[in-house]
């Protein structure tokens, strides 16, 4: 085993925890340094959530994904802040402060993996592994002009991943660029017995350039209202550049994304209310001292431990699956999610790849949205192939106001190697 | 009030003898451990971890489903049942609750009015939640522990139909479950905590009770039977059953009214994320069922030519109608009526089940009363000897053995007409009373020959011999 001292200077407070002495052993990654999100366990290791009520929590086993890591030779140097539980767009929403955007430290780096990508875009770490539910790796990757994959859903093992919203989330890698995004993912794919979700289709791929006569669809949704016309350009420009190098770029329509949004947020919410409620102060975070019955004591426990936005989901959640209201909403929700997999589907007879921006706007401004549903709305474009559990990356494809914008491109069930490619050609024809 | 009808139906949760837990590698073998060691981060719920589902619980159950002729669903589901409670450690449990493994089966019992069919509405699976363990009393120094070892046990829940029509019939249907479920090799009835039932129970015409918690075989009849009678008396007084959930107090023998409106859960259900629909309906095909309880109460009819009483009984359980078969070769009648008449009350009176008596020293014992080297009045001497020495944790003497050491081997018949003699010298004035037409003198005559050979002869063999003897001497 070798040894590396990691003292990074970490002025966008990407960290919860960093390792100062960090042992490593040989491998593809040998030496590799990599941030992980503090929602994946290590073994001990603290692992928080950016959450209060975990805080003290050292988990007795590693994630799937980080024994693999470990394998590998990787250096996880620490562990990074994100949106309390993955609850949030910005990083703002964790219990240990924001992280600031390494561009500009007035604006926030994204969400949820916010510490993961600005650990990478202030070059303190070679890449990091996040997660994404509904755009928690793509958001920030977008905001902080870095490459993040969400996978296929199935591809990378949950195992270790405190759950926010099993269904809908995936690890994923997270870097300056695609070839160091591909040889990380490489390492974390592969079937795991301990997830029932895993599917064995490990990744091997080295990216290639070659993208002559890709189909690429460009969905009508991703340019309309709500998406700041400037991004729209530049991502537009983008599809053009690609167009370019031998694709070809068809029109498209995703009709059902005026269910997604809603969609997203019932069954994640739903997901949620189950997920979190193991926290009661029976087994973790620091007691609160009550001595009340015990449904009080939960109670005061729940309070004191969750922020705001996380109580508000479970909230929501708990309403979404109460008798008289699962047909209503968490039901329909399904419904809905189904007409999203089938457009997916649909879309993908004819395309190979689906482009769009992946925000629909630049980095926001630290406190600029502090209306929740605003905060929600800026999921639309992120929440929809995580719906269907296709594949979606975000690779950077240029500025507005000097600010990072994102290329989305969506591709179909396990073939992540060719979104990886045609990020890998934008990639190379830009630079 | 009397008349109106009893409407029972129950709702078995049986712990599966599988090795491992449901959803994780851990041992189910935690009874007298030490808390909180059959524990690793999937039953005890940490964040993160993930199940896996035990691929021999669900042949289990499907075994269970066949067994009691159920249609196994072409795909059943995993659903998470949200409950706050200190020993569940995940604040919800995965159970089965749209889309159960096994529907629509039924089970043949003898009723209170002959046989019977019971229909079982469905079989699913579910884990066990840990166990709390209330400390010190309730109004001072009052806390609780929780044990996860108890933690993602293997559950099947067997839901009946309203089939059942008394306390009595209620217990028959149990008895005859967990007979099958023991031929089935997929649960054992003996470890404390393995059977839970909550019982349904109206009177006709009125509201339902909910009997929540009975652990036991025998609380079942009690609870059942406590209901009927404190439901009656509510209709008699003109009052009226509240719907609601009771509790069972097994040490008092009964019910009490046990959640207030705030305490009623939603349990939101949802399907669990984390786990695939299980696609097991083929399974079944492969699955051979061992001989059930009613194939081997016929069995033993015909191949023993054991009455059908006998035969209910001894193939009431599956090691009881093991040990019979163990021990009938030599007389299968005589060991019938032995095993069922004398040694299942002597077990009873003692709490013991049939593991406590040894089968080779039974089958002694059956010799020795065959070949009339012993009465029966010794033989249960001889049958209880042996239960206290097991009681008592000692190896218990061969039967011979005790024969011997006791001196228990029937009198021989010229010791006995010597003794005859020697009584009818000593007791002339009974000798007379006989000869004056008493008869019970007779019987104090045979008294006291007994007592002189100390019991070791035949009562009715020593009635006629005294009897000859005297009626020569006239």
């Amino acid at each position: 085993m070798k040894t590396l001292s990691f003292h990074p200077d970490d002025s966008v407070h990407a960290f919860i925890t960093t390792i100062p002495e960090v042992t490593y052993g040989d491998g593809p990654l040998s030496g590799v340094t990599v941030a992980v999100k503090d929602n994946i366990s290590t073994k001990g290791i603290e692992t928080t959530c950016a959450s209060k009520i975990l805080k003290g929590y050292i988990p007795p086993y590693d994630a799937h994904v980080v024994t693999l890591l470990k394998n590998a030779g990787a250096a996880i140097v620490g562990k990074t802040n994100m949106d309390e539980f993955g609850m949030g767009t910005t990083t703002e929403n964790s219990a240990y402060g924001p992280t600031l955007n390494p561009l500009d430290h007035q604006r926030v780096p994204g969400g949820s993996s916010g510490g993961s990508a600005a650990a990478v875009a202030a070059g303190l770490v070679d890449c990091a592994i996040g997660s994404d539910t509904g755009g928690s790796i793509r958001c920030p990757a977008a905001f902080c002009g870095i490459v993040g994959l969400k996978p296929t859903y199935g591809r990378v093992s949950r195992f270790g991943l405190i759950a926010y919203a099993n269904s809908l989330e995936q690890i994923g890698p997270m870097a300056r660029d695609v070839n160091t995004l591909s040889n990380l993912y490489s390492v974390i794919t592969g079937h795991d017995s301990r997830d029932a979700t895993s599917v064995d289709k490990p990744y091997s791929h080295t990216p290639v350039s070659d993208i002559k006569g890709l189909k690429i669809g460009v969905p009508d949704e991703f340019f309309g209202e709500g998406v700041n016309p400037k991004v729209a350009e530049v991502v537009r420009q983008a599809i053009d550049s690609l167009e370019s190098m031998g694709a070809t770029a068809v029109p498209c329509t995703i009709p059902s994304m005026k269910y997604a949004l809603s969609a997203y947020y019932v069954t994640c919410t739903s997901e949620a209310s189950s997920n979190l409620a193991r926290f009661d102060g029976v087994r973790y975070g620091p007691a609160v001292g009550t001595l009340k019955s015990w449904h009080d004591a939960y109670s005061d426990q729940r309070k004191a431990g969750f922020g705001k936005e996380v109580r508000r989901r479970i909230i929501l959640g708990t309403f979404s699956l109460a008798a008289g209201y699962y047909g209503r909403y968490y039901q329909k929700a399904q419904t809905a999610r189904q007409m999203v997999r089938d457009d997916f589907e649909r879309i993908f007879r004819d395309v190979d790849v689906i482009a769009g921006p992946t925000m629909p706007d630049i980095a926001f401004k630290l406190g600029e949205k502090s209306d929740p549903l605003q905060m929600y709305l800026s999921d639309i474009l992120t929440v929809p192939a995580n719906l269907a559990g296709v594949p979606a990356l975000s690779v950077p494809c240029g500025k507005v106001n000097n600010m990072p914008i994102g290329l989305q491109l969506i591709g179909r069930y396990f073939e992540d190697e060719r979104i990886i490619d045609t990020a890998y050609a934008y990639e190379q024809g830009g630079a | 009030m009397e008349d109106l009808e009893t409407i029972i139906g129950l709702e078995i949760h049986c712990q599966l003898n599988t090795k491992s837990k449901m959803f994780c590698s851990c041992s189910t073998d935690f009874r007298d451990n030490e808390p909180n060691t059959h524990t690793c981060p999937v039953c005890l719920g940490l964040p993160g971890s993930m199940p896996m589902v035990n691929k021999r619980a669900i042949e289990f159950a499907l075994k269970v489903g066949k067994a009691l002729n159920c249609t196994i669903r072409d795909e059943s589901e995993f659903s998470r049942k949200n409950y706050f409670y200190p020993d569940l450690n995940k604040a919800y449990q995965i159970t089965q609750y749209d889309k159960p493994l096994a529907e629509w089966g039924k089970l043949l019992i003898d009723g209170d009015n002959g046989e019977k069919e019971v229909r079982i509405t469905r079989i699913h699976l579910e884990e066990d939640p840990g166990r709390s363990v209330h400390m010190g009393t309730t109004d001072r120094g009052k806390y609780t522990l929780v044990d996860y070892n108890r933690a993602g046990i293997p559950l099947i829940e067997i839901v009946t139909e309203p089939d059942l029509r008394s306390p009595k019939e209620a217990r028959k249907f149990l008895n005859k479950l967990r007979a099958t479920l023991e031929y089935l090799n997929v649960f054992d009835s003996e470890k404390e905590g393995s059977l839970r039932v909550d019982a349904n129970i109206s009177l006709k015409g009125s509201e339902r009770v909910e009997v929540k918690n009975i652990s036991s075989y025998k609380g079942v009849e009690k609870a059942l039977t406590f209901e009927v009678t404190r439901q009656r008396n509510l209709l008699r007084r003109g009052q009226t059953v509240t719907r609601e959930t009771r509790h069972f107090v097994e040490a008092r023998g009964v019910t009490t009214s046990s959640r207030s409106k705030e305490e009623e859960n939603d349990y939101r259900y949802f399907p669990e994320p984390d786990l695939l629909p299980l696609r097991v309906a083929s399974w079944v095909d492969a699955i051979e069922l061992p001989e059930l309880p009613d194939a081997r109460r016929e069995r033993f009819i015909s191949q023993y030519g054991v009455s059908p009483e006998h035969a209910k009984t001894l193939t009431g359980g599956l090691k009881l109608a093991e040990f019979y078969e163990a021990v009938a070769s030599e007389d299968p009648a005589l060991a019938a009526t032995w095993t069922a008449d004398y040694l299942l009350g002597e077990l009873n009176y003692r709490d013991f089940s049939i593991d406590a008596m040894p089968a080779d020293l039974f089958r002694e014992l059956l010799t020795l009363i065959k070949s009339d080297t012993i009465t029966d009045k010794s033989a249960v001497e001889i049958l209880r000897l042996i239960l206290d020495a097991v009681k008592d944790g000692k190896k218990p003497e061969r039967p011979q053995e005790i024969v011997s050491r006791l001196g228990l081997a029937k009198t021989s018949g010229d010791q006995v007409t010597a003794l005859i003699q020697e009584v009818i010298a000593e007791q002339q004035a009974a000798v007379n009373d006989y000869y004056a037409g008493k008869m019970q003198a007779l019987n104090f005559l045979v008294g006291q020959v007994m007592k002189k050979c100390r019991g070791r002869a035949d009562p009715g063999h020593l009635n006629t011999l005294l009897k000859e003897i005297l009626d020569k001497k006239v």
